[in-house]
């Protein structure tokens, strides 16, 4: 670990004006970047600590829900207009990490957590994402945990975040503040896949910050669910993870939001699957049209050949639980 | 609030005494190697290699010398030779015997992971930083980390212990009416317990060292320093006063303890090393990669006619590591014909070790295994099949086993976890959408009695203290024997007994473990405090009462303390006996049929482990190795990519092992008959029989519960999905 400096400033445009010059990050709850910092894989000049800011409030907005950037993932989980009107939110952030972690973790910081690949954190292995052109690790090696979906040859990492899936299945918009203003994306558009650049995770640019996310109120508080498959019951990554909501009238699907965690270098949202769903019972059969539907162009590597079965195992086993079926 | 209320202490001792050293533990109290700080301490920090193998062509280690609050680069170019490295034993000898890596006599290296210099610094983080900064050439040779792929480059090891078995006709399984053939994989599993290796050392003359350390025998470590520096014995001080588990990586003495003390002698000053986290998975041994075939006969009734066991499993290219995996096929069953082969394939990696219930737990995944495979082929319950083959004598010599009760260990396990709720047929259960199993298999474990020394003092404030060097690696030692001192003294008040340990300056005891420390010591300490008992009459002379005041008796007496110093180990009587501790376990398991995951939901586990002197240690032993049976089970796996041969998985985040959501309540059950042929306390050692036979019970439930035989190691829930 190098030598660094550490500032804490108190306005958000002190922030602004820190995070723009080379070599500086920001840092929230650090429970990422400072194991990254640790494992020589990051080592930032300068610490920009954001926790003076006033990011934490959890308030209504026009017509959903605003969380603060510094909200705590733990704080966010068990909070009550969250757990009333987004149950889901609270679920994936409940399968996330550990209690202790949570505790720690921010919303801003979990939407910018890196991948977990052995290879991007491992510096004596190659890897493209931590240094441009220097090879992909996994993509003949150990790829047990990796996409199947958007991936590219320079890199076949997934995003590892529970949260994020949540986030995307509920058309959540993210709210970022730049030294030229603010501005609005949808969550979706946040996340990137490789292509030939996986040494960018997303469309934040550098001297930009997050400062909230935002969720449209919507129909799905009754009918969600958050299925997350992984190696033991807590405190493990997904192999594959699915956000289900559904709006039921009478037995008939009106609407229909997925996504799929622990596939892609984003959270995957499967907005065909989930036309698919619309106007059709909510029912077994149903819900296998829209898995084989999510799982076109889904492509495996030497190990993970399994999540072509495993993902549409989960999509369905998640709907089954949204509809309230088992 | 008083200490009293604290240590709740009952009344009678039946349910067993509190862990005397529980307080220190849960509040910090505890003082661990890692955790000694001398003045003047400097701190040491390894650098290592990336490749797999060859030779360091050149080492830049001037940035680092240059590095902030650095004292010293220490790399195979300036390292001092030391005088007792010039004296290796011969290297093929079984692990203990050949020693482990020498560092930095050379420039070659054998595995990746392996140290190539080491800096010592002011602080660990300065250490660290200049140990990023070294830089090394290398000229790469062709590696092999990959066993598996190497199944056929095993050889039969050296040592006599593991050369092929044969009884009777071993191929008469072929002609069997029932029988069956089947390959087991275990893999690389790694210790990880929570503390780190560590230890601190320094040179208080110069020729005298004191170390802490995380050691399982203060004793061999202080021997393997003193040989590597050619001290007295006595002149090596070795402290390991609590160890945060260890679970057989602190067996033996590996090149980073004496690396420190190396450095401690260049630096003039005292060092602290403690490896990290992912050094562990190179540094301190792992329970080896191995592949196992069993086959297997039996009549149309259920009686064994011949079994073959073999082994092949990994080893380093320097060093052949050695464990009795299929040694317990020989004596587990009344089988006519067996017959068992052990190899070992070198490949580029360090030398594994010992890791919990050594052999027996990776030969009992096969061997249950493969007898609850037979029973499902012969439609017949694995239970029954078990006690049909019930061996009455040790098949193996035809001694008599000094006490064995299995068969009432079956029953008591059975009734409590329900077992008339299995279904013979598999699959046959379902429950709110999970398919529903039940799976046992058993674990044996030697239970030997070795040598120990004890000195047993009545000090003039009645205090009664009992010291020897054995180490606590969190088992409850202390606690068991205060406990057997309490016993012998006519229910001394535990508050009164103070045992003393974990110091090479005490009376010598083994390291722990094998099993065998509470027999060992526990008898050490039965026979001192006997001993001082009988001292205690004869200073009193006639008319001594059975409880004498013994401060009163000293003061009479004007003694300032009275002492006895025993050493005492097995009778002579036992070599006419075969002495195994058994366990059988139980489980229940949830398997969700269309996603993989498996979740044990009930465990019972039943020990016949003699007299258990000390209840809620013993039940702590059980519960520890259930659950790291389930992980072996289920989760652990330490994974190398073999095109680099390095771990891709080696921090606790990658390398899995259960955490409270994956455990279900363990119902523990001892059959409590004592067994007086091994120890005048009746008791035999558990420790190992807690985890042996446990990772089949999970494995045979998952077949009952879905009809699937899953015979690698871990069972994932990818795996259980695609069989
Ligand atoms: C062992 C372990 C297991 C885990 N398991 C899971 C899991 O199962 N599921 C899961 O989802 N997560 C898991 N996590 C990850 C955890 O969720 C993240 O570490 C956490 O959410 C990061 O939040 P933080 O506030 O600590 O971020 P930090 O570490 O402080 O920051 C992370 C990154 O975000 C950037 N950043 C932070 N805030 C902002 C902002 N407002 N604007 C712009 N950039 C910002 C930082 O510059 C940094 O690059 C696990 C982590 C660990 C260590």
């Amino acid at each position: 670990m190098k030598q660094f400096q550490y500032i804490r400033p108190a306005t958000q445009q002190s922030v602004l004006e820190a995070i723009a010059k080379p070599g500086t990050q920001i840092i929230a709850g650090g429970s990422n970047l400072v194991d990254l910092m640790k494992h020589g894989v990051m080592s930032p000049d300068k610490l920009v600590d954001i926790n003076k800011l006033p990011l934490r409030g959890i308030t209504p907005a026009k017509s959903g829900l605003h969380i603060g950037a510094l909200a705590l993932n733990s704080q966010v989980a068990e909070d009550k207009q969250v757990k009333e009107k987004f149950p889901l939110l609270s679920m994936a952030l409940n399968a996330g990490a550990s209690a202790q972690l949570r505790n720690m973790a921010t919303v801003g910081g979990n939407m910018m957590q890196r991948t977990r690949c052995p290879y991007f954190y491992d510096t004596s292995m190659p890897c493209n994402k931590r240094i441009p052109n220097s090879g992909c690790g996994a993509l003949e090696g150990f790829n047990r945990m990796h996409a199947i979906f958007g991936a590219s040859d320079k890199c076949i990492a997934v995003y590892p975040s529970d949260m994020s899936v949540a986030l995307a299945a509920l058309d959540a918009t993210v709210l970022i503040a730049g030294r030229k203003g603010q501005r609005r994306l949808p969550f979706t558009d946040f996340h990137r896949l490789p292509g030939n650049t996986p040494e960018i995770d997303n469309n934040l640019a550098k001297d930009q910050l997050i400062l909230a996310v935002e969720i449209p109120d919507n129909n799905y508080a009754k009918h969600s669910y958050y299925l997350k498959v992984r190696d033991r019951a807590s405190y493990a990554f997904a192999l594959v993870s699915v956000a289900a909501a559904l709006d039921i009238d009478n037995g008939t699907i009106r609407g229909a939001r997925l996504a799929m965690g622990g596939v892609a270098h984003k959270p995957w949202r499967l907005t065909e699957a989930e036309k698919s769903l619309v106007g059709k019972p909510a029912n077994m059969a149903s819900f296998e049209q829209a898995a084989q539907i999510a799982m076109q162009g889904a492509k495996a590597y030497k190990d993970n050949a399994f999540k072509l079965q495993l993902g549409p195992a989960t999509i369905t086993e998640a709907l089954q639980h949204a509809a309230g079926l088992v | 609030m008083k200490e009293e209320q604290l240590l709740n202490i009952p009344g009678d001792y039946t349910d067993g005494i509190d862990r005397v050293d529980g307080r220190q533990k849960v509040t910090g109290a505890a003082k661990y190697s890692a955790e000694f700080n001398l003045p003047g301490m400097t701190y040491a920090v390894f650098a290592t290699s990336n490749i797999t193998k060859g030779s360091i062509k050149s080492i830049d280690t001037k940035a680092a010398e240059h590095a902030p609050g650095v004292l010293k680069v220490v790399t195979h170019l300036n390292a001092p030779k030391l005088p007792g490295y010039e004296t290796g034993k011969d290297p093929s000898k079984p692990a203990t015997g050949g020693g482990p890596l020498k560092l930095f006599v050379d420039n070659s290296i054998k595995f990746n992971g392996q140290p190539i210099a080491m800096v010592v610094a002011d602080s660990f983080e300065r250490a660290t930083f200049a140990a990023s900064l070294i830089k090394a050439e290398y000229t790469k040779e062709a590696h092999n980390t990959d066993t598996a792929k190497s199944l056929d480059k095993a050889a039969t090891p050296k040592g006599p212990r593991f050369s092929d078995y044969k009884r009777g006709n071993p191929d008469d399984w072929k002609t069997a009416p029932v029988n069956l053939e089947a390959e087991y994989i275990l893999p690389t599993e790694v210790h990880n317990p929570m503390e780190l290796s560590a230890i601190v050392a320094n040179w208080t003359a110069a020729d005298k060292v004191e170390v802490y350390d995380k050691t399982q025998g203060v004793k061999s470590t202080q021997n393997a320093i003193a040989q590597a520096f050619k001290l007295p014995p006595e002149n090596v001080h070795v402290t390991t006063k609590f160890v945060g588990g260890a679970f057989g990586n602190a067996l033996r003495t590996w090149p980073h303890e004496i690396a420190a003390v190396m450095a401690a002698q260049l630096v003039k000053r005292p060092v602290k090393l403690v490896l990290t986290r992912e050094q562990q998975f190179n540094s301190v041994g792992y329970r080896p990669y191995t592949w196992q075939k069993v086959s297997i006969g039996a009549t149309a009734d259920g009686k064994l006619t011949g079994i073959i066991h073999e082994a092949r499993a990994q080893t380093s290219t320097f060093e052949e590591f050695t464990e009795g995996t299929v040694n317990m096929t020989r004596f587990m069953y009344a089988c006519p014909s067996v017959g068992t082969i052990y190899k070992v394939i070198p490949v580029d990696v360090n030398t594994p070790t010992w890791m919990r219930g050594p052999g027996e737990a990776t030969g009992s995944f096969a061997l249950e295994s493969a007898i609850d495979e037979l029973a499902a082929k012969l439609n017949m319950d694995p239970i029954e099949l078990r006690v049909i083959n019930h061996a009455d004598t040790d098949p193996e010599n035809g001694k008599p086993f000094s006490s064995k009760n299995v068969k009432e260990a079956y029953q008591m396990g059975a009734d409590k976890i329900g077992w008339k709720n299995r279904k013979n047929k598999p699959g046959s259960v379902q429950e709110g959408g999970w398919l529903v199993g039940y799976g046992m298999g058993s674990g044996v474990f030697g239970a030997g009695r070795g040598r120990a020394t004890v000195r047993a003092t009545m000090q003039s404030n009645s205090t009664l203290l009992i010291q020897t060097s054995v180490t606590d690696i969190g088992v409850g030692t202390g606690t068991a024997m205060t406990q057997i001192a309490s016993e012998v003294f006519d229910n001394y008040p535990i508050k009164k007994i103070v045992f003393e340990l974990g110091d090479s300056s005490l009376p010598p005891s083994p390291t722990q473990g094998g099993s065998m420390i509470t027999s060992t010591v526990g008898g050490a300490v039965h026979d001192a405090c006997t001993a001082l008992k009988q001292k205690f009459q004869q200073v009193i002379g006639n008319g001594g009462t059975d409880k004498p005041d013994y401060a009163k008796v000293l003061k009479e007496k004007n003694l300032p303390q009275l002492d006895v110093e025993i050493t005492s180990s097995g009778s002579s009587e036992m070599r006419n006996y075969s002495a195994y501790s058994h366990s059988v376990h139980f489980v229940q398991v949830k398997v969700h049929p269309k996603t993989g995951v498996v979740k044990v939901s009930k465990v019972v586990s039943v020990a016949d482990s003699g007299h258990i002197v000390s209840p809620k240690t013993a039940r702590s032993q059980i519960v520890g190795g259930a659950i790291g049976g389930i992980g072996m089970a289920l989760m652990e796996e330490g994974v190398i990519d073999h095109r680099y041969g390095r771990y891709v998985n080696a921090d606790l985040a990658g390398y899995h092992v259960p955490v409270h959501a994956d455990i279900p309540q363990i119902d523990t059950l001892f059959v409590n008959k004592p067994d007086f042929k091994v120890n005048p306390m009746g008791a035999k050692g558990m420790g190992e029989i807690a985890i042996i036979g446990m990772a089949a019970a999970v494995a045979n439930a998952i077949y009952n519960a879905t009809g699937k035989r899953l015979r690698e190691l871990p069972i994932t829930p990818d795996k259980v999905m695609m069989a």
